[in-house]
């Protein structure tokens, strides 16, 4: 493999992986000493859960990739639709993915994209 | 119930083979399938290698920075505008490798095993692993937890691969459609697994808080998201608690 091939490839570790795996190194680190029944890990968990809300909010609202392609205003119903789906199935993740993926799905086919 | 751990016979074999076998049958290997043939797809169409993306599944491990990384670098980005936009995504790992690990270590638990669980954790596995470790052996449960990792990541690289090779037959719609797997799986675990009122209260400030925090142009958005979010949502919690 030449220099030019293996780039790709140099950028993938250092532009993706370490980066990105650096904070699980550091989740390692961090945890050790904190046992299961710690009112510390109930605070880590609201952190973890908020900022996991904020990342499916700007997955939604500010969409990368394809997805920007997809009218905003569909992006926030079919979500909607796919917590309402999740509710009445008693909370069935199944049910929900499902109904709010097929109602962007059957947007997109009613708009003609 | 919490089982009682067998501390004399820790048995790591019969834990992974169990979370391989909660890992095949959980309801994420539906949405991690369609999410990475989504994933595999965008990176052919952006130009990218079936090798190079699926090493970006195994390395990364995590699709919201894996579309992040794609996307940017097929614009031209610069590695190391990149590297950093990834790296803030990839902040939320943190705070959930340690919620995870104390409740899946042992005494006996080799620093392997940890770094093994602590790369698979992401939002499927951490979900998954939270809700059914505790039902096993305490001496089982890193094992039980790679065990549900390594289930998904083969399906995902499997999926990688599908999507890349099928990315020229498959209709920008549903390429669209399989990127809001993501959040749509995200939002519906999430609250299913959330028992406390502290739990609920971060998810429902994070909805608000990261779109405002993004718009307003805040920098470090997801880090200021988590720790007000989650902060107030634990004051709330323990106020709550304190006056019962």
């Amino acid at each position: 493999m030449t220099l030019r091939e293996l780039a790709p490839y140099f950028i993938l570790i250092f532009a993706g992986f370490l980066p990105h795996e650096a904070w699980r190194w550091l989740g390692i680190v961090l945890s050790r000493g904190l046992d299961e029944t710690s009112e510390v890990i109930v605070w880590v968990r609201a952190v973890a859960i908020a900022i996991l809300a904020g990342v499916v909010a700007k997955i939604v609202v500010f969409s990368p990739g394809a997805l920007a392609g997809v009218p905003l205003w569909v992006r926030l119903s079919a979500a909607a639709a796919g917590m309402l789906a999740f509710f009445l199935a008693r909370q069935s993740v199944l049910v929900g993915v499902a109904a709010g993926t097929g109602c962007l799905v059957l947007a997109e086919l009613i708009l003609g994209r | 119930m919490v089982q009682r751990a067998a501390v004399s016979n820790p048995r790591p074999l019969d834990g992974f083979v169990a979370g391989l076998k909660a890992g095949f049958t959980s309801v994420f290997q539906l949405v991690l399938f369609g999410t990475f043939v989504s994933i595999g797809s965008l990176a052919h169409d952006l130009g990218f290698s079936a090798p190079w993306v699926v090493l970006s599944t195994l390395l990364i491990w995590a699709a919201p920075a894996q579309v992040i990384m794609i996307t940017a670098l097929g614009a031209g980005a610069a590695p190391l505008e990149v590297a950093i936009a990834v790296s803030l995504s990839a902040m939320r790992l943190l705070p959930m490798v340690v919620s995870l690990l104390p409740i899946i270590r042992s005494e006996r638990t080799r620093p392997s095993g940890l770094i093994l669980a602590a790369h698979f954790t992401a939002v499927s596995m951490w979900i998954e692993a939270l809700r059914l470790a505790p039902t096993r052996p305490r001496p089982e449960r890193v094992a039980f937890a790679n065990g549900i990792g390594a289930s998904f990541t083969a399906t995902s690289v499997l999926a990688t691969i599908l999507g890349h090779f099928l990315a020229a037959v498959l209709p920008k719609a549903l390429v669209a459609a399989l990127l809001f797997l993501t959040p749509m799986s995200f939002m519906t675990s999430v609250t299913r697994n959330s028992r406390m009122l502290s739990d609920r209260l971060a998810f429902v400030a994070g909805l608000v808080l990261g779109p405002l925090l993004v718009f307003y142009k805040v920098g470090l958005d997801l880090l200021w998201t988590g720790l007000l979010g989650g902060t107030a949502a634990y004051l709330f919690y323990r106020l709550r608690k304190g006056m019962r």
